[in-house]
């Protein structure tokens, strides 16, 4: 059985006036319909580069996809026409942004935003569209949705906002939903019920879900399995009980520690030494080794390749077996 | 709403009284004699004189003058002439020409502007940008009259001769004014292009163009109807504000077409010291002027319904 | 990114992403990066190398050279005519061809941009000299005097500029009187900055508002500076750049209202030459000689070119967004 979604070894690079950033150097993963995956990392990691290169909406120049393949159902996205591509956009593959503010259109209704998709992209009467519009409102659980829906963004609060984006993605019944950060921007309350929102309706309609996101805590809630991304590959991929129980690689780790825990109250944080790599000039050999507690001379001159840990389960770091087992 | 459009009109009051004022001033109460070269070589007769000075208040107060004229011209009555012509008759036939020149003026500003905007937004730094950037800079640049003489010379029967390029007739056809319409347009039709250009450049990148691709509209709605909608905004409040100035600088085109508008009207005023005529002209051209702006303030609550006004 | 949630997931992930942003764009400005520049030196670094920016000055310094010594550039007599010479076109002997006065119509031309020169320079001093009292007043004092400086600007702006122009010149001077070129001058001068102000006063006036939020002045006026030294010391050096480029662009626009003016025979006559004097000449006669016409508005229009150039240029350059 083919994989909802298959990313095959993406290479991206953005070739600017100030020289090229690779930004992303073979990332691969895949999601089934009806599953969450979580893609974790640091800005500048490549995370939303893949979400975009996946939606076909990243600025062609300056990016330019050097290798990989976007299999949806089995078909090749990077080789299908832009035609094709647009078809698949919003109806195949939804996707969800951070800042729900700037992302919707300030100067028409949210009911105009949602409609828009039906009227144009369905051929659906402005009478049906505005029905079907208030009924997403309303399975996104924002209350009044009959009146809202002649509403501005602006009018929203930070979490009516982020549903209403969610009710437009959803409005084309998409088998795939894409979250860049859906809950950066919120409070933390208002995050935990956006989050509540989302796998309830992954659930219900069966979606595949990638979410994307800094936030460790965000993801030990949702997600079924994780790829963790840095400066442009994934450097370990896991079920999500496995991955904290024990992570597979030095950069997972340090994440762990970072995370304030409770039993540990009254002792310093661990944070990660370092600056993130800047993408013109990746560190030679495995781009973590200048930051890694463990990195050896191997390191720096050798790319570690994906060592598998399990049945789906791989980590991009020579000491792999090491580092899994002492967890 | 409704208080905010009763404040503006309040603050519109002051400012219209004291623009027409300072016209009606310069006009009436500095030049020395209102009656110099009225009457040919000789001195007036003094019947002359006083029916004259009774008509026009020249006895009262510079300011009760004013106040008369205005309460005058508040009730349509824009008086008559020293010759005893209807100052508010001729306006109401040269008004229409003025009024159709800025309107077209307008649309062509608005139609070539806009789209050479878009065009060259959407693509930043090729052929077709750099070319629309250094037209515009000309377009800047020429005097409106050189422009109007250059296109007459090389369009009209001495050059080209693409078509009759004087329009002498007192009502001019749509056909006849659009050569007009375009010289007269000219320099606010690079301002508008600029603007665009520079709307659509800076949104083009916004989250909700980035929104409506990845929702999978056409590109035709993303450009047409989620980008152009919010780089418009600024160029419609431009063209509004610009239809006052048109209609005040109309009054070089229609001198270098041979146009019979409000131009040739005021000329004519100034020159035969007519200054009922004048001060009648200016004080309509400011009108317009202070009620497009208000206008145009009020569109912008509605085309960007995120500004609030209380 | 400032919201409780993600601190509290404290990952590290939160200075990282800050820094590696940066990280991204920044990386090959080399070595200057340490070093805080100011907007202007950043303005210049920008400008230098800008060929609209060079190519404006060149144009400018030629016009200068040409106001201030045109005898460099001709010998020839702009006042001397010989009928003989009755509209001729351009040849070898006078490269822009005579007038109908027989005058040379190059000498004139060069002789002509001291006068357009003066006119466009005095104007814009007077613009934005009023424009910018008024302006900062405005902005700095209390609401109710912002409202009435505000509002008698509104009055001057709503006059139509060239209407507003004829009034004035031909209240001062009869059709019939034949002034002096001083007293000329001085007219249209002044008929140009009293419709103008306004507009530079606007631009001071909202540079001034946002200068005034900036916390080092709230600061400075918590420590009891005086209004005087906020004004000059703080809000000045902040409200020169937006007022510096439309400055840069008004003197060219004044140069061809200058042009204007005289087209429509109320602004500089003879015997003063200028480039909008040669134009009104023309007026009669450019279907027969267009290049009485075409030369001086060529002249009028690449100087008018020049300063628009250079304006834009400056307010790209002191635009950290347009880079």
């Amino acid at each position: 059985m083919t994989a909802l979604l298959e990313v095959e070894d993406l290479h991206v690079e953005f070739r600017t006036r100030d020289g090229v950033a690779k930004v992303l150097n073979g990332v691969g993963y895949h999601v089934d319909a009806g599953e969450t995956v979580a893609v974790l990392g640091e800005s500048g990691s490549g995370k939303s580069v893949t979400a975009q290169t996946i939606m076909g909406i990243l600025d062609t120049p300056p990016a330019v996809v050097t290798r990989g393949a976007i299999r949806f159902h089995g078909e090749d996205l990077l080789a299908a026409s832009e035609e094709r591509r647009r078809e698949v956009r919003g109806d195949g593959i939804a996707m969800i942004f951070q800042d729900a503010l700037s992302a919707l259109n300030p100067v028409f209704t949210v009911g105009f935003q949602i409609e828009e998709q039906l009227r144009v992209r369905r051929g659906m009467s402005r009478k049906d569209a505005r029905a079907r519009a208030v009924e997403l409102l309303d399975l996104v659980k924002i209350p009044n949705a009959a009146n809202r829906v002649r509403e501005y963004p602006h009018q929203f609060s930070g979490g009516m906002r982020q549903r209403a984006m969610i009710a437009m993605s959803l409005a084309l019944d998409p088998e795939m939903l894409i979250a860049d950060e859906p809950t950066t921007a919120l409070d933390v309350t208002v995050q935990a019920q956006i989050m509540d929102l989302l796998r309830e309706i992954q659930q219900e309609r069966d979606m595949g879900l990638i979410l994307i996101t800094h936030d460790l805590g965000v993801v030990a809630d949702v997600a079924d399995r994780i790829a963790v991304m840095y400066a442009g590959r994934i450097v370990e991929h896991a079920d999500v009980f496995q991955l904290f129980r024990a992570p597979g690689h030095p950069y997972t780790e340090s994440l762990l520690e970072s995370l304030p825990r409770l039993d540990l109250k009254g002792q310093e944080l661990k944070t990660i030494k370092g600056l993130p790599p800047s993408l013109t000039h990746i560190p030679s050999g495995c781009p973590f080794h200048p930051r890694c507690p463990r990195a050896v001379d191997r390191c720096a001159t050798e790319v570690p390749a994906d060592h598998r840990l399990g049945l789906d389960r791989t980590s991009a770091c020579h000491f792999a077996e090491e580092v899994v087992s002492r967890g | 709403m409704g208080r905010y459009v009763l404040r503006r009109l309040l603050q519109l009051i002051p400012v219209f009284l004291g623009t027409t004022f300072i016209i009606y001033a310069l006009v009436w109460a500095i030049p020395q004699d209102p009656f110099a070269g009225k009457c040919g070589q000789r001195p007036c007769p003094d019947s002359y004189i006083s029916a004259m000075s009774d008509k026009f208040n020249f006895d009262d107060p510079l300011v009760l003058q004013y106040l008369k004229y205005m309460g005058n011209l508040l009730t349509g009555d824009f008086g008559d002439t020293f010759s005893g012509i209807s100052v508010g008759e001729q306006i109401s036939t040269a008004y229409p020409t003025t009024v159709k020149l800025a309107v077209i003026a307008l649309l062509i500003e608005g139609i070539i502007g806009v789209t050479a905007g878009v065009l060259t937004g959407l693509r930043k730094q090729g052929f077709l940008d750099n070319l629309v950037l250094v037209s515009t800079l000309f377009l800047i640049s020429l005097p409106v009259f050189v422009t109007g003489f250059v296109l007459r010379l090389y369009l009209g029967p001495q050059g080209l001769d693409l078509m009759d390029t004087g329009v002498d007739t007192a009502d001019p056809s749509i056909g006849q004014l659009i050569l007009p319409g375009f010289v007269l347009g000219s320099l606010s039709m690079a301002y508008v292009a600029r603007l665009t250009r520079g709307g659509i450049a800076e949104n083009r990148r916004a989250d909700y163009v980035r929104t409506a691709i990845a929702k999978g509209q056409p590109n035709s709605r993303v450009v047409g109807v989620h980008l152009l909608r919010n780089s418009l905004i600024p160029v419609i409040t431009f063209l509004g504000t610009d239809l006052g100035s048109l209609m005040g600088g109309a009054i070089v085109t229609e001198g270098v077409f041979n146009i019979n508008g409000i131009g040739g009207l005021i000329f004519r005023g100034i020159q035969e010291k007519e200054g009922v005529m004048v001060t009648g002209i200016v004080t309509l051209l400011v009108l317009v002027y202070l009620l497009m702006s208000l206008i145009v303030d009020l569109l912008y609550a509605v085309l960007d319904p995120r500004i609030r006004y209380e | 990114m400032s919201d409780p949630g993600a601190a509290s997931s404290g990952s590290g992930l939160e200075q990282a992403a800050a820094a590696g942003v940066g990280d991204l764009s920044h990386v090959d400005s080399g070595q200057g990066q340490n070093k805080p520049r100011s907007l202007w030196s950043d303005a210049w670094r920008e400008l230098r190398r800008k060929p609209t920016f060079v190519i404006s000055l060149v144009i400018i310094f030629i016009v200068v050279l040409m106001a201030a010594f045109p005898t460099l550039f001709t010998s020839v007599d702009p006042r001397y005519g010989n009928l003989d010479n009755y509209l001729k076109t351009p040849s070898a002997d006078a490269w822009f061809g005579y007038d109908v006065q027989g005058y040379d119509v190059y000498a004139r031309a060069i002789h002509g941009a001291r006068g357009s020169l003066l006119v466009g320079l005095f104007s814009t001093i007077l613009t934005v000299l009023i424009g910018s009292v008024v302006g900062i007043f405005a902005g700095y004092a209390k609401s109710w005097v912002d409202s009435v400086l505000s509002r008698f600007g509104d009055i001057f702006a709503g006059v139509p500029f060239v209407l507003g122009a004829i009034v004035i010149l031909t209240t001062f001077n009869t059709p019939t009187e034949n002034p002096s070129a001083v007293r000329i001058i001085t007219q249209v001068v002044f008929s140009i900055a009293v419709l103008s102000w306004p507009v530079a006063m606007r631009i001071m006036r909202s540079a001034t508002l946002v200068a005034k939020q900036q916390d080092y002045v709230k600061a400075a006026r918590g420590l009891g500076a005086s209004p005087l030294r906020i004004v000059f010391r703080h809000l000045l050096p902040n409200t020169v750049a937006p007022v510096m480029v439309y400055a840069t662009i008004a003197l060219g626009a004044f140069i061809g209202a200058e042009a204007t003016l005289a087209f429509l025979g109320i602004g500089l006559r003879p015997p003063v030459v200028s480039w909008g004097v040669m134009i009104s000449e023309s007026r009669d006669y450019f279907q027969a000689a267009p290049h009485m016409l075409l030369f001086p508005a060529g002249f009028v229009t690449i100087t008018v070119l020049a300063f628009v150039m250079l304006g834009d240029a400056v307010r790209d350059a002191l635009d950290p967004k347009s880079r």
